[in-house]
């Protein structure tokens, strides 16, 4: 996966007679392996800036490349193979499937995938246990609690170890001893297996973490350090 | 069930349980109502062949070729009873009949009618054809009796004679001579078919050849099968068994009587705009259900979209479960359906009047469906492909999806 480059990106919703602002001539560089984080008020464009990059919504003007392929301009078909082979989400209200439990919901996407049946039970059962989910496989999302659905959100994003993880507020719901594991997790990936990460985050925990902080406020990205 | 995918398909069918089942349930209903309906149908086609074959025809007739356009006096067979005799013993099937066939003005002291004068066999006619069973009035021919005729009730009362009357016939025989003679009436017999109460009478075959100077000709070797499914194996072995086609054919049923396929397709196609009407009503289910399930379901969609999934891999999805649903409303239809009617083929059924009827007609006073693979697929199958059909529909919407949009759906 080569590095992702945003140009001037811009977007704004419309409601009613209402023009809001979500992102305004944003450019921002993400090269491979690094691990971002986004933080900013609320409202200040933060998931629609990753639903950009991960071809969920296109921008009103501007360029997103990854490396040579022109990611605002892909069809929609090529969008989906991209986010169902490379890229891991975690949406802010995680969004699981009702009808399935823990380990289903996580085996999903592997079926789409095409993983072999053996291997995708094997690996959900894996990635369950390392988000502190052991013995609760077999529960539906209504079972669980919103920090556990959201740790099975998380696994289900990482399980087929994704190059490129965008994850929406994925502490939000967590205690500290579960969100450090998280990060652990989510550190670990990114050392041994050269995975990105972009995280839109309120969290100072998961700020430390981060070797590079963007803040954005109304769209806008005002500052962008590393740490 | 290994797939995550199927057993998805399958909790979602009963996200609405009620909901499911009341579109199952009128799968269940059309499909069982089809199978019995069609299973009655066949039975009844099965019914109106027979007897109408049963009536006169016979399942096979052998012929002279020019015969069946045109039954002229002229075109015989030799040597018909020896011939039929022969054809009894090689088929080892009894119900073979010969006889011949004439025009004739009959006249009682009263007053004269054209007639069709048939020589029968009187031995082995009863075999062949249920008319010597129609004789309500006085007997029917006795074998090898000369000078007796059973005639149509019509004709009797407008030649005015009863039984024990004398009646004088005059046609022209087989060498242009005249061939007459006077007869006894000793049956008279009633059909329910008009034209033939009104014009048919039948005398003894050798007493025919006589009179129309036929020597040991006749006209026609009437074949009954003992089931109508025999019918093409017997043809097959009668023409295997035929020297000099240019002098005998085989003709079976459908050229001796073209009228009854015609009048079991028109039956057909009447039976089916009913049937079309039930299985665009079950489309209908189908497609209400389907689409409310899939509005219901956009934020999940939109979920699936994000994750990667093509509006193609939503649009099977609905159709699993279609295909799900379809295929519980399918088994548990032809269960049903055919339990009833094969209750029904066993004890049969009968509706009001019917009776009577039979009575009258010589007819079998109940209805029996006739249960077979095609009587229990064949409606069923099309309702399956109609509901399939009908869920395209909210299948194909799911291309408009937008997985932001759809995501922030409730
Ligand atoms: N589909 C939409 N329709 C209308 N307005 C939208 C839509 N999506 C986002 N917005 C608006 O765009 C702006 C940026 O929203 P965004 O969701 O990116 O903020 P955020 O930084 O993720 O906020 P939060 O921390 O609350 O998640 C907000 O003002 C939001 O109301
Ligand atoms: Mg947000």
């Amino acid at each position: 996966m080569s590095a992702i480059h945003c140009h001037q990106l811009c977007k704004t919703f419309h409601q009613g007679d209402e023009i809001i602002t979500g992102l305004d001539h944003v450019d921002i560089t993400i090269e491979t392996g690094e691990f971002v984080c986004l933080s900013g008020p609320s409202g200040s464009g933060k998931t629609t800036l990753l639903n950009a990059i991960g071809g969920l919504d296109t921008p009103d003007s501007g360029e997103i490349r990854m490396g040579d392929l022109r990611i605002d301009q892909l069809k929609r078909g090529a969008l989906a193979d991209m986010r169902l082979h490379h890229i891991g989400f975690v949406f802010q209200a995680y969004n699981l499937i009702p009808v399935l439990s823990a380990r289903e919901n996580v085996e999903f996407v592997m079926q789409v995938q095409g993983v072999a049946t053996a291997e995708r039970a094997r690996k959900a059962n894996a990635i369950l246990a390392e988000v502190g989910l052991q013995g609760l496989e077999d529960r539906r999302p209504a079972q669980l609690s919103g920090g556990q659905q959201q740790r099975v959100a998380v696994a289900r994003a990482i399980v087929s170890q994704p190059d490129l993880v965008l994850a929406d507020e994925p502490t939000a719901n967590l205690d500290s001893v579960a969100a450090a594991h998280l990060m652990g997790l989510f550190a670990s990936l990114n050392e041994n297996h050269g995975a990105t990460f972009v995280i839109a985050t309120h969290d100072k925990r998961v700020m430390a973490y981060a070797r590079r902080l963007v803040k954005m406020q109304d769209g806008k990205i005002i500052s962008d350090e590393a740490q | 069930m290994k797939s995550v995918v199927l057993r998805m398909a399958w909790r979602n069918l009963w996200r609405h349980g009620r909901r499911t089942w009341l579109t199952v349930g009128a799968m269940i209903f059309s499909n069982s109502l089809l199978v019995f309906s069609i299973s009655l149908q066949f039975g009844s086609y099965d019914m109106m062949i027979d007897n109408s074959l049963q009536t006169f025809s016979g399942h096979i007739q052998l012929q002279h070729p020019s015969y069946l356009d045109q039954p002229k006096m002229r075109y015989t067979l030799a040597d018909i009873v020896a011939n039929a005799q022969k054809l009894r013993d090689e088929l080892a099937l009894e119900s073979i009949s010969a006889r011949a066939s004439g025009f004739a003005l009959a006249s009682s002291n009263k007053r004269s009618h054209g007639i069709q004068l048939l020589g029968v066999d009187a031995k082995h006619e009863p075999l062949v054809s249920t008319f010597p069973g129609l004789v309500n009035e006085g007997r029917y021919l006795g074998p090898g009796a000369q000078e007796e005729i059973v005639i149509g009730s019509i004709l009797a009362r407008n030649l005015k004679v009863g039984i024990g009357d004398e009646l004088s016939f005059l046609g022209s025989g087989l060498d242009e001579s005249f061939a007459a003679g006077v007869v006894t009436v000793v049956g008279i017999f009633e059909s329910g078919i008009p034209d033939l109460d009104r014009a048919m009478a039948q005398i003894n075959l050798g007493y025919f050849q006589d009179s129309f100077a036929m020597q040991r000709a006749g006209h026609s070797i009437v074949i009954r099968a003992a089931h109508i499914d025999d019918v093409d194996g017997l043809m097959a072995r009668i023409s295997a068994g035929i020297d000099d086609p240019s002098r005998i054919v085989p003709r079976d049923w459908n050229e001796l009587q073209p009228g009854l396929r015609q009048a079991i397709q028109a039956d057909m196609t009447s039976a089916w705009f009913m049937y079309i009407v039930l299985i665009v009503l079950v489309a209908f289910s189908v497609l209400n259900t389907q689409l409310m399930s899939v509005l219901e379901r956009t934020r999940e969609f939109g979920t699936m979209m994000a994750l990667g999934l093509k509006p193609i891999h939503l649009a099977r999805l609905v159709m699993l479960e279609t295909g799900m649903m379809t295929a519980l409303g399918l088994l548990l239809g032809i269960t049903l359906g055919a339990l009833i009617t094969a209750y029904l083929s066993v004890v049969g059924f009968s509706y009001p009047g019917m009776e009577e009827m039979a009575v009258k007609f010589n007819l079998p006073d109940r209805m029996y469906p006739a249960i077979s693979p095609l009587s229990l697929t064949l409606g069923p199958v099309i309702v399956a492909l109609g509901s399939l059909l009908a869920a395209i529909y909210p299948a194909l919407r799911l291309n408009r999806l937008q997985p932001i949009e759809a995501m922030r759906a409730v």
